[in-house]
């Protein structure tokens, strides 16, 4: 127990060299920019910073994929002359509803409708169950793992649209990920006021051009004439305008949108290019409208409807409201990195500005070193020399516990700080067994060593013990937990293997090499 | 102080008979349990926003805070909030507003809040903005209660699997009845209730269950080595050959955690104030609670009967799990 080989001293203090090391990096800032500084991270709540958690609309992903379906129906049998009574999407039971008026014709609709089936990309089973029953009624309902595949796909794209709108923004190092099934967890370092991104985040900016109907008012009241919508007006509060169904131009077809300032007006506006599938369209439209009224809708609201004067062919274009700087600015950024496949909110936030970040870590390393000093003070004071081994263990330990956050990567937050308070204190536990141990062995009336050795061996169960099921309750913390509460269960967790480590190794190495030096008597503990 | 020591908690050879007191120690626990649970109900906890969803913003005024300027800016917007409260510094205020209908409407309330500030309280700085919404919040608790849960149940088998089923019930049941003075002591004395309150709440547990394994460590180690003493005299002597170092480590994480709560700022003493009743509540149940269940669980299971006959060494059966 007390005799420690060469190569085992060697790797003791190796490795408490290298926790050292590793832990210094968090006390200055870096000497040289080439040596590899890596430092513990700060959590938002000490830095400052914002947290947002978004959740996808799924509702709003399935509805749309049912609106697509009910479109191919409509489309194949238009095709194969099948006419049909109704045609329904039923999104509460995932999926289209259709009632033949000729209920003979069923197998022959089923046959077209199969076309529309495609094989799901990762199992190649259909995507979807068509079913006929003998009323003429037609089912087709989405598998469970085709529209599982879809809102993983609608996360994923979501994620790729918000990291490029944030980018826009100029925010340094934002941290997008995925959060279990339909949730987005968004974090801004530095950003103590979010709004403006969420104002980016909030906004689908799904863009559609479409022509006005000229013919239908929306003035008079009653529901639009089939194949129309009434749209709201951006600007005019409360004026709505009919609007075509059929979408002529989608925004997926931009290639580039940048606000700037007409030359005629010098309005604030937002310039815009197609690609060549958009450019053909637009030209196509504008050519065969030439004086009526197009209108360019974003997220169901009708920016502008201008009259056409000539057919657009060079594909470019120019959207004018009443915009500033700002609102153009941001329109361009929502059309540059396109539009997100569902609606998302924000269902949780949390910001914390830079200053108060500054305070937390300033009251933070107060109450961190006048509880080490107790705890040293307190060591000292009651076990003397032996006190002062389980002091130098603290130290190293502190220094091992930053190391190996600092090399994880981990985040260090306010919680964070408490637990590296609690982990001191809890690391001397070890040693006020070991030393309580020794000393009742060498009342029973042990030589110093067989005190030593008995005093060690005896005291490690106990150790062993009381440490692991600290060890279980906060690994449960860290699986359950969220936050500031997951870096708190973190940091508790590393405490516990470093000063494992330090108290059972490096004490005991220390207290062996103290005693073969001195060879006392007796033990002052 | 440098090299001998220089002060001793407790005087070697001290022969507590604390078994004496062990239905004393139980009653006082049970009734102070009993309290907490009532006080669980009514008033009942200080649920802060993690767990009841709304919105909580910090804000920092040029100079000491002008509270009728921030009411009437808010109310200038018809925004009913729950309290507009000093905190901390006296240029800094709380805004609560309670829980909103819809996650959309609990951020439209954070925007409207901040437009209100703007104009109506010019200088205001936002340095906090907490916003949960009612699914979020309805989560956070179920993970929250879950991990304690769990918890407990992991150190349950624990405790079974290194001891006996007698260890481990005791452990169990003590850390319950520690858990709920502890949610008695946040009913009491209002702390907000919050994710960070679980975390202190699991850190005083696993800080309890140290303390109860150490003593119970001892226990099961005298139970090899005095193989005819009477349990209760046992348990007494483990007791108090322990308790140098229970005390002694009671003192140090009491110590390191006092300056969190004196200056650990706001939005952490209230952490480490539970941490401090903690630590006094799991000191003092490892050797109240904990060890009177265990002679009463243990009495006749544990040990023989102690008025029995020498038992042939032969014969006799393991009374403690052997150890791996």
């Amino acid at each position: 127990m007390m005799y420690f080989s060469r190569m085992k001293t060697t790797l003791i203090l190796g490795v408490c060299l290298l926790g050292l090391l590793l832990g210094v990096p968090n006390l200055f800032p870096a000497p040289a920019s080439w040596m590899p500084w890596r430092t513990v991270h700060l959590g938002l709540d000490l830095r400052g910073g914002s947290y947002l958690l978004l959740e996808v609309d799924m509702n709003a992903v399935l509805k749309e994929r049912l609106d697509s379906l009910a479109d191919g129906v409509r489309q194949s049998l238009r095709d194969k002359q099948i006419f049909y009574q109704s045609l329904e999407p039923q999104p509460d039971k995932t999926r289209v509803l259709l009632r033949l008026r000729d209920a003979g014709k069923a197998d022959a609709a089923v046959a077209a409708l199969r076309s529309l089936i495609s094989p799901d990309a990762s199992t190649g089973l259909p995507d979807m169950a068509i079913a006929a029953q003998p009323d003429g009624s037609i089912t087709l309902t989405l598998s469970a793992t085709a529209l599982a595949a879809r809102a993983t796909g609608a996360v994923d794209q979501s994620i790729e649209i918000i990291r490029r709108r944030i980018d826009e923004t100029g925010v340094v190092d934002p941290q997008i990920t995925r959060q279990g099934q339909n949730r987005i967890v968004v974090q801004l370092p530095g950003v103590g006021d979010p709004d403006r991104i969420k104002q980016l985040i909030g906004k689908t900016a799904h863009m559609t051009f479409r022509l006005v109907d000229e013919t239908a008012n929306p003035s008079l009241g009653g529901p639009p004439p089939p194949g129309d919508d009434f749209l709201p007006m951006q600007d005019r509060a409360g004026e709505k305008i009919a609007v075509r169904k059929r979408i002529d131009v989608d925004g997926a077809d931009l290639t580039d949108a940048r606000a700037g300032t007409s030359p005629e007006s010098g309005q604030w506006v937002v310039n815009f290019a197609f690609n060549s599938v958009g450019a053909r369209r637009f030209a196509d439209i504008s050519r065969a409208n030439v004086n009526h009224r197009f209108a360019i809708v974003l997220d169901d609201k009708v920016i502008s409807a201008p009259v056409i004067r000539e057919a657009i062919t060079g594909g470019r274009g120019q959207i004018s409201g009443s915009f500033d700087a700002q609102t153009a600015n941001d329109l361009s950024v929502l059309l540059r990195a396109g539009a997100l496949p569902a609606p998302l909110t924000v269902v949780e936030q949390r910001s914390v500005g830079p200053e108060l970040g500054a305070d937390s870590i300033r009251a933070g390393a107060i109450s961190l070193t006048a509880g080490f000093l107790f705890v040293i003070f307190f060591m000292a004071f009651f076990y003397g020399l032996f006190g002062w081994f389980a002091n130098l263990a603290l130290v190293i330990n502190l220094f091992m516990m930053l190391g190996i956050m600092s090399l994880l990567q981990a985040t260090l937050t306010l919680p964070g700080m408490a637990g590296i308070l609690l982990t001191l204190g809890m690391a001397v536990d070890a040693n006020i067994l070991i030393n309580e141990r020794i000393r009742e062995e060498q009342k029973l009336g042990r030589p110093p060593l067989a005190a030593l050795e008995h005093g060690f061996s005896r005291a490690y169960s106990t150790i062993f013990d009381s440490n692991a099921t600290a060890f279980l309750a906060h690994v449960m913390l860290f699986v359950f937990g969220s936050g500031p509460v997951k870096g708190f269960a973190v940091t508790i967790t590393v405490g516990i293997a470093t000063s494992l480590f330090t108290a059972w190794m490096l004490t005991r190495l220390l207290v062996s090499r103290w005693y073969i030096a001195t060879r006392p008597k007796l033990l002052p503990v | 102080m440098f090299v001998k020591p220089r002060f001793r908690l407790v005087r070697d050879g001290t022969r507590i008979r604390f078994m004496r007191g062990r239905y004393l120690g139980l009653l006082v626990s049970a009734i102070l349990s009993t309290a907490s649970v009532i006080l669980f109900f009514y008033p009942g906890l200080n649920l802060g926003i993690d767990f009841s969803g709304g919105v909580v913003m910090e804000v920092r005024t040029q100079g000491p805070a002008d509270f009728a300027q921030i009411h009437a800016a808010l109310s200038a917007d018809h925004i009913p909030d729950q309290g507009v409260q000093r905190f901390g510094d006296p240029s800094e205020v709380l805004i609560r507003l309670g829980a909103q209908p819809s996650e959309q409407s609990t951020q439209a309330a954070v925007a409207r809040v901040r437009a209100a500030l703007e104009k109506g309280v010019p200088g205001a700085k936002i340095e906090r903005t907490d916003a949960v919404g009612a699914s979020v919040s309805a989560e956070l608790f179920r993970n929250g209660l879950l991990a304690l849960g769990i918890s407990l149940l992991m150190i349950l088998v624990y405790i079974w699997f290194r001891f006996e089923w007698q260890f481990a019930v005791g452990a169990v049941v003590t850390l319950i009845l520690d858990i709920t003075k502890a949610i008695g002591f946040l009913a009491l004395t209002r702390i907000e209730f919050d994710l960070v309150m679980v975390a202190a709440i699991l850190t005083v547990l696993g800080y309890s269950t140290n303390d109860k394994v150490v003593v119970y460590d001892r226990v099961r180690e005298n139970l090899r080595k005095y193989k005819t003493m009477p349990l209760r005299e046992l348990i007494d002597m483990s007791i108090n050959e322990t308790l140098n170092r229970t005390l002694g480590t009671s003192m140090t994480v009491f110590l390191a955690s006092l300056p969190l709560a004196l200056f650990g700022g706001e939005s952490i003493s209230g952490f480490a104030w539970v941490m401090l009743f903690g630590i006094v509540v799991g000191t003092s149940s490892s050797i109240f609670i904990a060890a009177p269940i265990l002679l009463l669980l243990g009495e006749h299971r544990l040990r023989r009967d102690a008025a029995a006959p020498v038992i042939p060494p032969s014969s006799a059966k393991p009374v403690t799990a052997s150890r791996p």
